[in-house]
């Protein structure tokens, strides 16, 4: 069986479940795997534990999730921009564990690394400190933190082959690397995949090692805030 | 009369060297962008994965695939590059970013910083902003002297939550500038805005300052 799949539902076909611990790539609607998002809900699976930089936006990514009342706990840096998200948390109906950005893609890239735990300057003498190990190094504080791994890791890359081999565009790359290394699962959705041989090897971003199935598929690709310059003549 | 956004930002600038790797916050610091002086080469990064941030893009050309960490759409320059969160911060964590200008909520004398959470309203998180203070070689805190209450928002100690300990070295506000350079525990009162006077320092100030 090779690790081509036709769509998004065949891709995660026998591998969502209740209590599933999922990653999913992109930095607020940048970078996210909309396909795969959209085959997560659908398969139904609840009680998720999702680990993703934000939590999309209402109704659209990870949001879809919150509607459905599918994710029991989000480990997050950022959740500004969802309502559906607040009235769950303040409701007491939803769990959150706030990570700082570099802590959460460096317990990621930890977890997929086989390196269960690191020294962090980040968050020492706030709250993120609290309850966790602390250690002195050349004099400096340091907290312990952990590697993060998941049953499942949904990414979305710009080209792919059959190998699995990836790259990616612009400021799409974010947390996928690293998620690809810390799925037990790695499913990815890409804009196109191209024959084997046709990546070149000195730039390829995630080796195919890192990824068990792919699928090409197509992304709304929506901005969150649209920002231009005007033209000066 | 105190400074303006734009005029903080310009400011704030006067920070900027040569050579210099820099990461601006959301808000007023965003403005800084505008103030870099022509001829500097001053390289902005963006903590989603980019070095070399260029302008928002033209009408017609935004690319939902290139955001900067605002999530505003933004452009190249020819010396831009695009990594992963890993490597992002580990340029931040790992001590290769010269300068970072963040806002605040509240800075304590002590050089203690408060940005990301106030008790009993929602949380929306950190983001980057834990890391970039404890990393970050130099951290300017841009901010309005006071809130919407005339309150002082530079403090004995901050009241909300921190986002890093003894951590900022250098403090602009609409109505002056305050640094604690070469290991000094207090900050100084080094400029003030323009017509702003020492008296509407001191009333505005609650952190113990050194003025002279």
């Amino acid at each position: 069986m090779g690790k081509v799949y036709k769509t998004a539902a065949e891709a995660l076909d026998g591998l969502c479940h209740d209590g599933i611990t999922v990653m999913s790539s992109g930095f607020g609607l940048c970078g996210i795997p909309e396909n795969l998002i959209a085959a997560l809900r659908d398969s139904g699976a609840k009680d998720i534990t999702a680990i993703s930089n934000n939590c999309g936006v209402d109704g659209f990514g990870l949001g879809q999730l919150l509607d459905t009342r599918q994710i029991r706990k989000m480990l997050s840096s950022y959740v500004g921009e969802n309502k559906e998200f607040e009235r769950q948390y303040l409701g007491g109906e939803l769990e959150l564990e706030f990570n700082p950005q570099g802590t959460l893609a460096e317990r990621i890239r930890a977890g997929g690394s086989g390196i269960p735990a690191f020294y962090t300057k980040t968050g020492v003498g706030t709250v993120i400190a609290e309850g966790k190990e602390h250690k002195d190094f050349d004099g400096e504080t340091y907290i312990m933190e952990t590697g993060l791994k998941a049953d499942l890791s949904i990414i979305k890359a710009w080209k792919g082959d059959a190998e699995g081999n990836l790259i990616f565009k612009a400021t799409t790359r974010t947390f996928s690397p690293a998620m690809a290394m810390a799925g037990k699962v790695t499913v990815v959705e890409v804009d196109e995949i191209v024959p084997v041989g046709s990546l070149d090897p000195n730039f390829i971003h995630t080796p195919g090692i890192f990824v068990q199935r792919i699928i090409e598929a197509e992304c709304e690709k929506r901005i969150e805030r649209v920002t231009t310059r005007e033209k000066t003549s | 009369m105190s400074w303006t956004r734009d005029e903080m930002a310009a400011r704030a600038a006067k920070e900027l060297e040569d050579g210099f790797y820099v990461n601006l916050g959301i808000g007023i610091p965003t403005l800084v962008a505008n103030h870099i002086p022509d001829g500097m080469n001053v390289t902005l990064q963006s903590e989603n994965g980019m070095l070399g941030m260029g302008p928002f893009p033209y009408e017609g050309e935004e690319d939902a695939d290139l955001i900067n960490a605002g999530k505003q759409t933004i452009t190249t320059l020819p010396k831009s590059s695009f990594f992963d969160s890993a490597t992002s911060f580990a340029m931040i964590r790992g001590g290769h970013i010269d300068l970072t200008i963040l806002g605040a909520m509240e800075v304590a004398e002590n050089g203690d910083i408060a940005n990301w959470m106030i008790p009993g309203k929602m949380v929306k998180g950190m983001g980057g902003a834990m890391d970039l203070v404890a990393g970050v070689k130099r951290c300017i805190a841009l901010f309005d002297h006071t809130n919407k209450r005339g309150e002082s928002k530079f403090l004995k100690e901050c009241t909300l939550p921190l986002t890093g300990k003894n951590c900022i070295h250098m403090v602009i506000t609409d109505l002056g500038v305050f640094d604690r350079e070469h290991g000094q525990k207090r900050f100084r009162l080094r400029e003030l805005a323009p017509d702003v006077t020492l008296d509407e320092v001191k009333t505005k100030t609650e952190a113990n300052v050194v003025y002279e």
